[in-house]
This record gives structure tokens, sequence and C-alpha cells, in this order.
């Protein structure tokens, strides 16, 4: 299959249909390979509308500790970025049109060769990058070569970004805007507040691009909130908190994946 | 762009070459821009100026001496060897220049909260120093393994007022407290400053480290020209992220004629366990900059070692990176068990108890000064002192204490 834009596609969806997009992020091979394509391949039925799968990184240093262990389950059963373009080539066998999105930091992608890099997200239809540790100072490194071979670079706004700083972050920004709802690490405790909503709001008004907010969203009452206010929210640790919840409670590989899936059932059924 | 000099960088993107720059997450972006701007502005004034210099005669007890270790040089049958005292500044290291310079510009900006990582303990104390001094509360990293082996310094930390973090993530070791750092400093953006201990991070860190630290170098420029008429051979010093080394060389990086050595820790030896990332590392990016650092062939950052704490970092400053491929600075390695001969030979032969960082200077000049012309004059960064060391050195030595 030739590489399409789908990403843009779902949006146009979600917006026709009015309604708010669910994305979900894991980590790729946590706890192991196998119960991650067992997760993975099962999150659109379960109402996920775009797929943010986590690169593991040894020093993760924007996430809390729930993304930091998961990061460190995957290392140690030896995942890689390697095995993790083999997991999405696993799952686009079958799912051609779920966007998926990969997430991470920038040291195991420059090991891995940026032409090289490339190369894998487009031979397996991934549809955007989103790279913590390169902001748009740092655009020539990774962020210009994709916009070059038409893979959406996803930026990052925060509630430091001004409407000066947001100018410079959409210059280079393409497939959505990903803004974080605090200062501070995933996992946190996100504060429903007004001042979200008027940032969001003001954003929209420079951008066509849709908007997209995560860190501390961790339960139902979250994402019906927010889904007012943002075109999709973005929730990881409290998923992965199933992923560990499960392995504490010693649940074999499929109460496992039932566990972090029905999770995602009952976040989606909101929206 | 300024020719025939090596003294230019970083470029306005915080590059030294291809090496550094500003790897952070956006949170972090308009505040480290403001602090290159408010540094940027300070850095000329006066005022500025003379209040550092201020603190650093009265308070730190600069200049440290440039002192003739006679014995020393004698027994090793080679040159003229001179100890920049760095170890006699208040706190025991080099570490303090650079935090009370960062901390008077923290003053400036009315920031209200300080943060810092530390390996050894040094960076920490001296942090939890000025903090003391300039009625800051501080918050100071620290990895778990570097807790337990560096204990005096956690409780003299605790003394100074500080609450210091025991960091369980990861190795548990330097890198891992930087980490910390960072969370902690994306979390609290707005009212938190980051003293950073070496020259690594985020431009304008190592640019505004090696210009707090080059006063080692510009003092002992001139206390060598009084004592010997001349500029010496050689400037020898260790490196773990280099800002010790990166203080003694600078001044000097123009004088072509003055040859430098900085010597990394190659740990139980560079095919084994070792934090030697210039000789061993591969181009990476950790902690906001671009750099040599040790890593898996999965880019996964691996776990560095040495017996000394502060040089057990997998990276190092990117302006090294850029000396080492411009061929001016040389740089070599030495291993944990050569550092402790040179911890007990200075110890015996001078009187001066070493840290175990400016061990592995000295441990590379036991080695080679007996090749070196007798008329030549070395001068190694004595950046630190052991009194931090000693359970480390007992424990190796299987000494009860």
């Amino acid at each position: 299959m030739p590489y399409k834009d789908i990403l843009k596609n779902k949006f146009n969806e979600l917006k026709t249909k009015k309604k708010c997009g669910l994305i979900s992020f894991i980590t790729a091979g946590d706890p192991d390979f196998n119960t991650s394509f067992q997760i993975l391949e099962k999150l659109p039925e379960c109402g996920v509308d775009i797929i943010e799968l986590g690169m593991p990184f040894s020093d993760p240093m924007a996430d809390g500790p729930i993304i930091q262990r998961a990061n460190g389950r995957a290392i140690k059963n030896k995942m890689n970025l390697k095995k993790t373009f083999e997991l999405v080539k696993r799952f686009r066998k079958k799912n051609y049109n779920t966007p998926l999105i990969l997430m991470g930091y920038y040291n195991p992608v420059h090991r891995f060769g940026i032409n090289n890099f490339i190369n894998n997200v487009k031979k397996n239809n991934i549809n955007g990058v989103i790279i913590v540790d390169l902001p748009p100072e740092e655009d020539n490194e990774l962020c210009l070569p994709m916009i070059k071979n038409k893979v959406h670079f996803i930026k990052l706004a925060t509630p430091t970004t001004n409407n000066i700083r947001f100018k410079k972050i959409i210059k280079h920004a393409s497939g959505f805007i990903y803004y974080i709802s605090i200062t501070g690490i995933t996992g946190a405790n996100y504060k429903s507040n007004q001042k979200l909503g008027n940032q969001i709001k003001n954003l929209k008004k420079m951008t066509k691009l849709p908007i997209a907010v995560g860190f501390g969203i961790k339960n139902k009452n979250d994402v019906k909130e927010l889904s007012k206010r943002a075109d999709a929210v973005v929730v990881g640790s409290s998923i992965i908190k199933k992923v560990e919840e499960a392995e504490k409670k010693k649940y074999n590989k499929k109460k496992l994946v039932d566990n972090v899936l029905n999770y995602v059932k009952q976040l989606s059924s909101v929206l | 762009m300024k020719r025939n000099t090596y003294k230019s960088g970083p470029d306005i993107n915080g590059r030294f070459g291809k090496y550094g720059g500003r790897f952070v997450a956006e949170t972090l972006v308009p505040l480290i821009l403001e602090v290159e701007k408010a540094y940027k502005k300070i850095k000329k004034k006066k005022s500025f100026i003379n209040e550092f210099k201020k603190y650093l005669k009265d308070y730190v007890g600069r200049p440290s001496p440039l002192y003739f270790a006679e014995n020393l040089s004698k027994k090793l049958k080679g040159p003229k060897i001179y100890f920049k005292r760095d170890e006699l500044n208040h706190t025991g290291a080099h570490k303090i220049n650079n935090t009370l310079g960062q901390i008077l510009l923290a003053k400036t900006m009315e920031k209200k909260r300080i943060i810092a990582e530390t390996g050894a303990g040094q960076h920490g104390v001296a942090t939890a120093t000025v903090c003391a001094l300039f009625n800051f509360p501080c918050t100071i990293y620290m990895g778990e393994i570097d807790y337990e082996r560096q204990k005096p310094n956690v409780f003299r930390m605790r003394l100074l007022g500080a609450d210091v973090e025991k960091v369980k993530s990861g190795s548990k070791t330097l890198k891992d407290a930087m980490n910390e750092a960072l969370r902690d400093w994306v979390t609290n953006v707005n009212d938190t400053f980051y003293i950073i201990g070496s020259v690594a991070g985020p431009h304008p860190y190592p640019e505004m480290v090696r210009d707090f630290q080059s006063v080692i170098g510009h003092e002992a420029k001139e206390q060598i020209k009084k004592k010997e008429g001349k500029l010496p051979n050689l400037l020898i010093a260790c490196i773990g992220g280099g800002s010790n080394a990166m203080g003694l060389f600078y001044p000097f990086l123009n004088d072509i004629n003055v040859k430098m050595i900085g010597v990394e820790a190659a740990g139980e030896g560079l095919n084994k366990k070792h934090a030697a990332s210039i000789a061993k590392g591969h181009l990476g990016v950790l902690h906001g900059s671009k750099t040599y650092i040790l890593q898996d062939k999965d880019g996964q950052i691996t776990e560095p070692h040495s017996i000394s704490a502060g040089l057990d970092y997998p990276g190092v400053g990117p302006e090294h990176a850029w000396l080492k491929d411009t061929k001016r600075v040389k740089y070599v390695s030495v291993t944990d068990k050569e550092a402790l001969e040179a911890f007990k030979f200075s110890s015996r032969i001078e009187g001066i108890i070493p840290a175990l960082e400016p061990s592995h200077a000295l441990a590379y000049l036991i080695k080679k000064a007996s090749k070196m012309p007798k008329d030549n004059i070395v001068i190694m960064n004595m950046c630190g002192r052991g009194d931090k060391d000693i359970f480390t050195v007992a424990k190796k030595l299987k000494i009860n204490i």
C-alpha cells in the first residue's frame, strides 16, 4: 500500500462527526513484544482513534514514574527501535485505517540513523512522529527531513508558550498540535481550569491544525471535560498503569490485555 | 566569524561545531532562552562582575595558589609540575566558582527556588552553600548509589539547609539525578532556577559554566607568568562533564604552544566498565546537548562506572567534544586502580590528599612524566580535595576506619 495521510483523514472524519478523538499512548514492548502487540491490535475496536506508540528510552526525562517503568520493562525485554517497527508492521498487516504515531526521545532515533528512521516510518505507514527533546530550535535535525518526506512532525505547545513562541512552533508543524495541559511530567495531576480552555481557544485562532491535549489526563471525567475543548485527548500513564497493575497481581497475559482494553473502552465510552 | 581562534564558540544556536544545542522539552525552551538573555546582559555588567569577584575573593578565598610540587616533580624525574590548588576553595573544590556565578544570575532573574543535581556531592554542597548565603530554598537531586558512597557530603548539604532527594530511578547515579532535576524544573518552571554543575546541559549552560570556571585559567596564566616568566608547556585536568578542565583550558586555548590533556575515567578498563565518553562514546543527545555519549547500539544510555563519583557521567561537555575534533586538546584515560595509586602518592609525597577526580589527572602525569622534557612546565588542576573520598578509598583498600 502506498503511504497515505490517514491522520488528516481521521481528523476530518472526527470533525464531520463533531466528535473528540481518543489518542491512546502505550510503550512499545511493554511488558513484552507479544503482549504489547495484543494490546495494540485491539485498541481500534476499543474506541481509540489514533494510536501513539512510545519508543523506549533509558532516560525519559519528560516522563513520570509510570512511563519510566514502562520504558524499563520494555528495554529489559530487549525492545528497541527495530523491533518497534516490526511491531507496527505486524499491526499494519490487518489495520490500515487507524493512524499511528511514534513518540519518544531523540537519542535512539539519532543512533538508528535519520534516513533509516524515515525510511522505516514510511515503509510501515507510520503517520507522524513526536520527539520530546526536539524543539523548533533544532528543526534541522529531524523535523525538516521528515517534512521533506511528507511525514508529519508533530509539535508540542505548553502553558509556557506565548503567542510569539507559538508562531515559531507552527512554522514547521504538521498533523496536529500536541498541547501539554500542565507544566510538568506525564502522569502528574491534570487540573481542569478555565485558563486551559482559553489557551486552546487562543491557539485555535493561530492555526488550522487540530489540537490534541495530553499529560495528566487520568479518567473518564477528565476525558469528558476536555472533549468539549479539544479535537482529541491523549491518555497515557493511566492506561499503562493497568499494565503495571496486572503485572503486580500476576495476571496471565490474556487477563493483562483485557485489563488494559477494558479501561480503554471505559475512556472511549464518554466520547 | 572570527578566524584563528578557538574561543569563538558557541554560535547563536549554542553550537560548538556540531555539538551542543538546545535539546530540551518545549516547556523549558522559553525559560532557557530567558536564562540566555539574562546571562548575556549581566556578563558584561560592571556591577555583576564586581560582585562576582568580591565573593570569589572574600568568600571562596580566591585566587587559589599555584603551587610548585617540587617533591613530586623530583620523584617523577620529569617536568616541573605545578598544582592549581582549587581544592583549597571554600567547600573544597572548583564547583563553587560556578554556583556563585549562577546564583547571582538567579537573583537578578528574581527566581525563588534553586535545584541542582550532584554526583560526588561537591556541586551539591557548593550549591547548598550559596543557597544558604543568599537565602534560597534548594533541592539537590542525588542518585542513590552516590548518596551511599558520599555520605559526608549528604550530611553537609543538610547542614547547609538543603533538601537532598535520593534518586532511585535508572542507574541511580549522576545522569539519573540530572533527569530528576529536569523533571522538577519542567514542573516548577516559573519560579525555579536550575544550577547545572558542569559544562553540560542545553545552551547557554556549557558556555556560562565555562565562563564562571575560567577564573581558574585566568589566574593560572597570571601566576605562571609571574613565577616562570612564560606560559606552561602543558595543562592537564580530569574530565567528567569537564567543567574544571574547561575552566583551566579556556583562557589558554589560543596560546597554541600550550598543550592540553583531558583525562577521562577508564574505570575497570576501557573494555570493561568505565566512564570514558570521549574514548568510547558515540555521538548522541542527552540532557539538552549533542555530544559524545556512552550508549548501546540501540541508543540506550549505558551505565558509566568510575571509582570517582564526580566522573561517573555518560556524557561530556559539548565544547570538549569539539576540542577533541579540532585536536586542540588531547583526551586520554586512566583506570580506577591508577587513580587510587595517585591518590596515595600525592598524599604521601606532597601532603595533599586529592579528590579521586584530580587523582586521574595526576595518575596520567605519573605515568608519562619521565618521558617529558625536564625543562617543561606543567600545570595540573587540583580541582578538589579528598576528604569526601576517604570512605571510598578505605573500603577499596580494605581498611576499617
